[in-house]
């Protein structure tokens, strides 16, 4: 009921008069009202995967460049020139383009990519068509989070192109070096569209958010009560609450930034010197904008791998044909780490100064993680345990994901102890640790997602063949990449340095960082034919025929195979058991919308 | 659908609400530590802050009999009462610019001493929020003058006024924070 009344009074908001009828007939969409400022969350769904995957090769590409003057650094490459023109002179990388490219990789993988392109698409795709609703909330408020999106992608874009470049002061853009515009090259107009962007970017995520929170709360169909929404809807739900409350902080503290950056306040900012002379600004603390962005920092680490969780056991359980492995430890572990992400922020200011004492507290917070993560990971294998396993893309990258969460989680560990991390911050064992847990796993967790719900999104499915050579590659190419730069940060090589070769220490790592340099080319180029197979597939993959083609028991499969917007021609189904009904009483898997039966008892 | 449940919108409006407020938790937490720091310099808040909370306070009750008015279908009043809601809406603004006014003139400018830069961008972040509650005024009006479709759903009007009364406990919140934590 609630659902009609949405979508009808979300209508009569948009065109003014006349309640369409909107289930049973057709809209006539035009081509502006379907493809551009669509309101049906499955192609709103399709634009935030779209945009993620033009962002995601920027960003890799990126990466490549770095990697190379990493590598290579005393080697010239001409071509680089004609492209990046006076930010590489004579076809080396200048020192300002390296931490510009460093500092973009970072804000677009972990906020572009890994935040918008991912649950962004696949909390649009799959919240409506899992709980059962014919849209969000408010569809007109999910329209404008992609286009606020879009809007924060176009300001970041500009800023690749300004005279004095993008920002470059790093991804978590601390201050002074971002407060002041003298303070480099990089802190110019380029942080100013960086924030603009950020700012943009927030309200972006905070509009969905709240449509994600009330969709899932509000507008499940009949019988879907809480625990018998699929793992994939409680990860997106404990994501959007993580987003809500702590994207607002992370604004606040970049308001703040802007003031110091052109109203003369001084909240960051005391006893500067710049080039022998002193600034006026005084009593400010570069700390306190620590504070502030790792409130939102750490939770935002989560609000990158949870989507990944909750997709991953969905896709592991279909694969293996079992139901998940306990249900409610999964969502007790999903809600334990939720809560422990607003208390541990402080882990990642271990060696500022903070109070030893205080540390203590951090650290033991954030240990504790380490508690429902492997109460997932138990889960997620014994999930599959003696399961009949399907190999498809999607699980394999599921099976991919759970390794390389295992072995960047270890790591975690490590770095959680305050006493290690007096050695290790700042080490290439850092940047080993967060891409593999963070990184590798959310990538493994979205293409598991992509491969697996391809045939829901576009009626086709994706190369299978292609989808195999694209796992291994990646998944050996990750550990190659990532794997020796935990022995370059335990020897104390630090990160975000343009040239090593002048550093004795180091010079041993020379033949390694070609390697690793190497490798990023081969898993790059691996990539582009993952997109590749995602256009051509759009277009020419082999046609689904059945409804259901992975024989899975949630909602979204009995959705015709191009779903208009409402989702369901009829009624929504009605629901009568959990979402994990697989080899149950002799039956390969049973429909969730199928009736208890009499000698059957619920899960 | 069985028991009755609250409306989306208005639901999606209390997640709005606590996301807001996080953003000024985060503010007043930075303030706090700020505060705990050396050379935190103290003063009085300017005296037309009370006026304007008298004026926000005002404003939420005209804005509840303008929800009653709707809903007894007396249009009229309904109208004028969210025209001097909006109206007091935008001499609370005022009064806080004029606060900034008082402020700067007393040597205390936004460049200023960190604790009176705290004021202005937690006061003024703050005005941005009820200017935009203002906006939101002006639609329902323009609404009510609709002619082609009329609605009778009070919804968009309780979402206004849980909105307007947030953003009222909001500022007596503020004003109380920042006068204790001097």
């Amino acid at each position: 009921m609630s659902n009609e009344a949405t979508l009808h009074s979300q209508q009569e908001v948009m065109h003014g008069a006349g309640a369409h009828d909107h289930h049973d007939h057709e809209h006539h969409d035009s081509f502006i009202s379907k493809y551009v400022f669509s309101m049906d969350h499955k192609m709103i769904a399709k634009q935030f995967l779209i945009t993620g995957i033009i962002w995601a090769i920027i960003g890799a590409f990126f990466s490549v460049l770095f990697r190379l003057q990493l590598g290579y650094p005393d080697a010239t490459f001409p071509w680089l020139e004609s492209i990046l023109g006076h930010w590489a002179k004579g076809g080396r990388i200048t020192p300002e383009a390296y931490y510009a490219l460093v500092t973009m990789h970072g804000t677009i993988l972990v906020f572009f990519v890994l935040t918008a392109g991912l649950s962004g698409t696949f909390s649009n795709l799959l919240i409506p068509l899992q709980v059962g609703a014919r849209d969000m909330a408010s569809p007109f408020m999910n329209c404008l989070s992609y286009w606020f999106f879009f809007l924060a992608s176009l300001v970041m874009m500009a800023s690749l192109f300004v005279q004095t470049g993008p920002a470059s002061g790093g991804w978590t853009m601390y201050p002074p070096l971002s407060a002041l515009g003298d303070a480099s090259i990089g802190s110019k107009i380029g942080v100013d569209l960086w924030l603009t962007s950020m700012a943009l970017f927030v309200v972006s995520q905070l509009l969905g958010g709240l449509n994600y929170i009330s969709t899932i709360l509000n507008m499940r169909t009949k019988g879907m009560s809480m625990t018998k929404m699929p793992l994939t809807i409680w990860s997106f739900f404990f994501t959007a609450v993580l987003g809500v409350l702590s994207f607002p902080v992370l604004l606040s503290g970049f308001i703040l930034l802007l003031m110091d950056r052109h109203a003369g306040t001084s909240f960051y900012l005391s006893d500067i010197f710049i080039a022998g002379k002193a600034l006026a600004n005084e009593g400010g603390s570069a700390i306190l904008y620590q504070h502030l962005f790792w409130f939102l920092g750490h939770p935002e680490v989560y609000i990158i791998i949870l989507p990944a969780m909750g997709m991953v056991s969905e896709v592991l359980a279909v694969n293996s044909r079992k139901p998940i492995f306990g249900y409610l430890a999964m969502i007790g572990s999903l809600f334990a780490i939720c809560i422990l992400a607003f208390l541990v922020w402080a882990h990642h200011m271990f060696v500022t100064g903070l109070n030893p004492f205080l540390g203590a507290f951090f650290v033991l917070l954030t240990l504790l993680i380490a508690v429902p993560s492997a109460i997932k990971v138990f889960n997620w294998i014994t999930t599959i345990w003696k399961g009949n396993i399907r190999f498809t893309p999607a699980s394999l990258f599921s099976i991919g994901f759970v390794s390389t969460f295992i072995s960047g989680g270890l790591t975690g560990i490590w770095l959680g102890n305050s006493s290690i991390d007096i050695h290790l911050h700042d080490t290439y064992f850092v940047i080993a640790h967060f891409h593999i847990v963070m990184g590798v796993s959310a990538f493994f967790g979205m293409f598991a997602a992509i491969y697996h719900w391809f045939p829901k999104m576009y009626g086709r499915f994706m190369n299978n063949t292609l989808g195999y050579i694209h796992f291994w590659i990646t998944l050996v190419g990750a550990y190659l990449i990532f794997w020796p730069m935990h022995y370059e940060g335990m020897a104390g090589m630090p990160r975000r340095y343009f040239d090593y070769s002048s550093w004795t220490s180091f010079n041993q790592f020379e033949g390694l960082n070609q390697f690793i340099s190497f490798v990023v080319i081969i898993v790059f180029a691996t990539q582009l034919l993952f997109v590749f197979n995602f256009f051509y597939s759009i277009f020419k993959g082999r046609k689904l025929t059945t409804m259901n083609p992975w024989k899975a028991t949630s909602l979204e499969w009995t959705t015709p195979i191009n779903p208009g917007h409402g989702n369901w021609p009829g009624e929504i189904p009605e629901v009568h058991r959990w979402a994990y009904d697989y080899s149950k009483d002799g039956r390969d898997f049973i429909p969730q919308t199928e009736p208890i039966g009499p000698n059957e008892s619920a899960h | 659908m069985q028991r009755k449940k609250i409306h989306p919108h208005k639901y999606s409006l209390w997640i709005a609400m606590g996301s807001i407020t996080m953003m000024f938790i985060g503010f007043t937490s930075a303030y706090v530590v700020k505060r705990s720091q050396a050379n935190w310099l103290a003063f009085e808040l300017p005296h037309i802050f009370w006026l304007s909370t008298a004026v926000i306070l005002t404003s939420s009750v005209t804005i509840h009999l303008a929800l009653k008015q709707f809903k007894e279908r007396n249009m009229q009043r309904y109208k004028q009462l969210i025209t001097l809601t909006a109206l007091l809406g935008v001499v609370f603004a005022v009064c806080q610019w004029l606060g900034f006014s008082q402020m700067k003139s007393e040597g205390l400018p936004l460049s200023g001493p960190v604790s009176a830069s705290f004021i202005y961008v937690i006061v003024g972040v703050h005005i941005l929020h009820v200017l935009g509650g203002v906006v939101a005024l002006l639609v329902m009006f323009f609404r009510a003058y609709r002619t082609r479709v009329r609605s009778y759903s009070a919804v968009p009007i309780e979402v206004a006024a849980t909105y307007w009364h947030f953003v009222d406990i909001l500022w007596i919140y503020l004003l109380v924070f920042l006068s204790i934590a001097r």
